[in-house]
């Protein structure tokens, strides 16, 4: 079934391996990595984001435990690697960045890159406020106690802000101090300065650590590639002599088989597997085709789908330590609470309710005054739901893990540390994340070619400043999860399947191979033939197909902290007003549409020249 | 004259027991945790610590009123092995008269820190009963310490930008320098071809096969 489309002048357009190995030979003048350590760095640290600390341990926890590894790592090796293979591959053999690559191997194709272009900017700009919160929080840190313990006290002094009593003070200080959050997507509320300033610091360290393309981001990634790896030791260790951190662990870690049946559990583990390599953004054909050309890109894909995997669970493991000691406390509080109302109301002496005798003492109280323990408010307290709580996204970072950090010893240190880590994850991925811009706006001869590459890459980051004060609004949060939720995931999924499909039945799936077998010396064995030409297209298909379906058929909510709600402090879920759906589609259609549409566009160009002449 | 004395001493236990009782208008619940608060140094409550109350009490009024209160002049009743218990407070000049809930509730909050100290407790360990404490008020610093950080973080990062730019600049006149002294001194024809393949010297942060795209691609 070796299908392919006709490619006229294909010849012409890529370099042939004559041309190639006297490059090689020749002083090269294009930017190039130092060693083959700092390129396998920029790719994990590209691959490892924000993500895997706080999306997979919940996925991880919410679809069966230690059971979801196993789809996860199926769909790793099925569905990530061979992508992964194919990106580094094509970038090192075209030696370009990924409007490049695709123009090359056919004309029609450059909206292949436009799409991950696209894709990369929006993506960039909500990223990099998620790093703006991180630097907030961290600035934030360098006191003690941590502003994030203490609650405003109201005007008459004697009681806290009703806001804060109600809910606690690390969601009053993520929703009302940092963000000043409104309770709607449409109320813009105005602009947050605190946040302005975080987003001018993210920014301008961006800047600085792309100004030169590979040349400062490459020795940048020796921090934050490395840095994130010694930080979680560190928790680990620390998280494991905490009371309770066991009960974290096997929370996750129970494998409930039955999960495995469902099939969203297996379309979650794919469409993890797909954002966590960073596939379609185009950063990583570009930072391939800085390569030697007899680079061993079959070596790299599969160490770096092994680091990627093993790096999630490691993540996992540690995430859920913490949320299990967090729990635990939380748990240990709610008896207290309740032995003290006891012993309060019924006047016992001091320390005859203790943890070990509550269940008994209660029920005990209960079958004496049956009509008095309803009206005294006692709580019930369940470990399983606090391990639970809020535990995905942001809402894990910013409220858990922060409340988590004030109740051990040395709070400040551990909080520089944590928001420290972070930031070092998302900055790695934002690297490839603006060269997945910055390269394509020059392929595109957008520019005028002298112009230095400081001065695109500074213009990129001053235009998403200016563009990402969007999310420094008082709104911003809701802005941010709609970004998140939708700009990238279809479009990446879409982008993916027409780059396999354009590699596969356009370019040739016989020529990549000779060219696998240049480069590397070995042509790729069948589980790779297998994969490239109908696993993987089939996967990613069958996930995008899905996803579309199930979010034509919902209502699309999102969730507000709204101090007038009946479910304060839980947050409440909001419908989306109906001019979202617009935003919707230029977040998710544009980039999606751009394949197709610069294809026709084009063809009807070349249609109507001929026509003239 | 003796009699009247004698009936008013006979009086005085009768009317204290009167007014002391739980839930009565004038008096308040005073709870204490001890053993919560001083955990292995914990004391008992006994007669003598009552007795301390009552002082530190006395003391609290006359810190307030400037009228001669006693410990006879603190009555306390009630008490449970919570260790709990009400009280109220008569005036000195006339036993029988309780003084008002509004009075007490001052007393408490002018002295509150010297009670809680007689018995090494705090705010929350000896509770008066609807008399809520002032709570502290948030610890800040004079300057926010975050905006401390960030000028620190924007100063390396706007000086080293300057450095590198400066960097960059000074590298692009030593190599134009250099590219113009071997040009004069090589072959015109030569360089001529080589200089418009690979471009000004800005091109070195370009791809390389980007100058080889010019002759590939028609669009």
């Amino acid at each position: 079934m070796k299908l392919l489309l006709p490619n006229p002048e294909l010849d012409l357009r890529i370099p042939s391996y004559a041309d190639l190995e006297r490059m090689e030979k020749e002083t090269k003048d294009g930017p190039q990595w130092d060693n083959k350590a700092q390129y396998i760095l920029t790719c994990v640290g590209f691959c490892i984001g924000l993500g895997n600390v706080w999306r997979f341990p919940y996925l991880c926890q919410s679809h069966g435990g230690g059971a979801f590894l196993i789809p996860y790592l199926i769909l790793l090796v099925l569905e990530g690697m061979p992508l992964l293979l194919l990106e580094f591959a094509i970038g090192q053999r075209l030696r370009k960045g990924s409007v490049g690559v695709w123009r090359a191997i056919s004309p029609y194709l450059t909206g292949v890159g436009i799409a991950s272009m696209l894709v990369s900017f929006l993506v960039g700009l909500y990223y990099n406020t998620l790093i703006g919160w991180i630097l907030w929080y961290l600035f934030n840190s360098f006191q003690e106690p941590l502003p994030w313990t203490q609650c405003p006290l109201n005007d008459s002094k004697t009681e806290f802000v009703s806001e804060c009593q109600r809910s606690s003070t690390v969601d009053y200080y993520f929703y009302r101090v940092s963000l000043n959050s409104t309770t709607s997507i449409a109320d813009s509320g105005g602009i947050h300065p605190p946040i302005v300033v975080c987003l001018l610091a993210a920014w301008t360290v961006v800047a600085i650590c792309c100004i030169r393309g590979i040349s400062t981001s490459g020795k940048a990634v020796y921090v934050t590639a490395i840095l994130p790896y010694i930080v979680l030791a560190i928790f680990l260790i620390r998280g494991l002599t905490l009371k309770g951190a066991v009960n974290g662990i096997k929370f996750l870690f129970i494998p409930d088989v039955k999960e495995l049946m469902k099939p969203t559990t297996w379309l979650d583990a794919g469409a993890q597997v797909f954002y966590a390599f960073g596939l379609a953004w185009g950063g990583l054909i570009s930072f391939s085709s800085y390569n030697p050309v007899h680079n061993n890109c079959v070596q790299d894909a599969v160490i770096l789908s092994v680091v990627t995997g093993l790096t999630s669970v490691y993540a996992a493991t540690v995430t859920y330590s913490i949320i299990g000691f967090r729990a635990t406390e939380k748990y240990d509080t709610c008896i207290s609470d309740n032995i003290l109302t006891l012993t309060n109301t019924f006047d016992l002496p001091e320390m005859n309710i203790t943890s070990n005798n509550y269940e008994a003492a209660l029920s005990s109280l209960n079958t004496s005054y049956p009509d008095v323990l309803p009206g005294l408010g006692i709580q019930t307290c369940d470990l399983q739901s606090l391990l639970s709580e809020g535990v995905e996204g942001t809402g894990l970072a910013f409220i858990v893990f922060t409340e988590a950090i004030t109740k051990m010893p040395g709070s400040p240190v551990w909080s520089v540390l944590f928001f420290v880590m972070l930031l070092c994850l998302g900055l790695s991925t934002l690297f490839g994340n603006i060269e997945g811009v910055v390269v394509p706006l020059k392929d595109l001869k957008l520019v005028p070619k002298n112009f230095p590459q400081e001065a695109l890459t500074g213009l990129t980051c001053v235009v998403s400043f200016i563009i990402s004060l969007l999310f420094a609004q008082r709104s911003g949060i809701h802005w941010v999860t709609l970004f998140d939720n939708f700009a990238g995931s279809v479009p990446l999924l879409t982008i993916g399947l027409f780059e396999m499909i354009a590699v596969v039945y356009i370019y040739g799936i016989d020529r990549f191979n000779e060219d696998i077998a240049f480069m590397v010396g070995r042509k790729p064995c069948i589980f790779w033939q297998v994969t490239w030409r109908f696993i993987s297209p089939l996967t990613v298909l069958v996930i995008l197909v899905f996803y579309l379906v199930t979010q034509a058929q919902e209502t699309l909510t999102y969730l507000v902290w709204d101090a007038s709600s009946e479910m304060f402090p839980a947050l409440t879920s909001v419908t989306y007003p109906s001019w979202i759906y617009a935003v919707i589609f230029l977040l998710a259609g544009v980039p999606s549409l751009a394949v197709p549409v610069y294809a026709l566009c084009r063809l009807i160009f070349v249609c109507c020249r001929k026509h003239l002449f | 004259m003796l009699e009247r004395v004698f009936l008013l001493l006979c009086f005085l236990p009768v009317l204290a027991a009167e007014t002391c009782k739980p839930n009565t208008p004038n008096g308040h619940k005073v709870r204490l945790s001890i053993k919560t608060a001083l955990g292995a140094e914990a004391y008992d409550w006994n007669e003598n610590e009552r007795f301390l109350f009552q002082s530190t009490m006395a003391y609290a009024m006359r810190n307030l009123k400037g009228e001669n209160f006693t410990v006879s002049n603190i009555v306390v009743c009630d008490e449970t092995p919570r260790v709990s218990f009400w009280f109220v407070v008569t005036s000195p000049n006339d036993p029988s008269k309780v003084v008002s809930k509004g009075e007490v509730e001052e007393a408490v909050r002018k002295s509150r820190n010297r009670i809680n100290q007689a018995f090494m407790l705090s705010d929350s360990t000896l509770e008066f009963i609807g008399i809520l404490p002032t709570l502290a008020a948030p610890v800040e610093p004079p300057t926010p310490t975050w905006l401390i950080v960030f000028g620190v973080v924007m100063g390396m990062v706007l000086a080293g930008i300057v450095i590198l730019l400066a960097l960059s600049f000074v590298q692009k006149k030593r190599k134009k320098n250099k590219k113009a002294d071997v040009e004069e001194e090589e072959d015109d024809e030569g360089t001529q071809v080589q200089t418009a393949e690979n471009g000004a010297t800005r091109v070195d942060y370009y791809n390389n096969s980007f100058a080889d795209d010019e002759r590939f691609t028609h669009m």
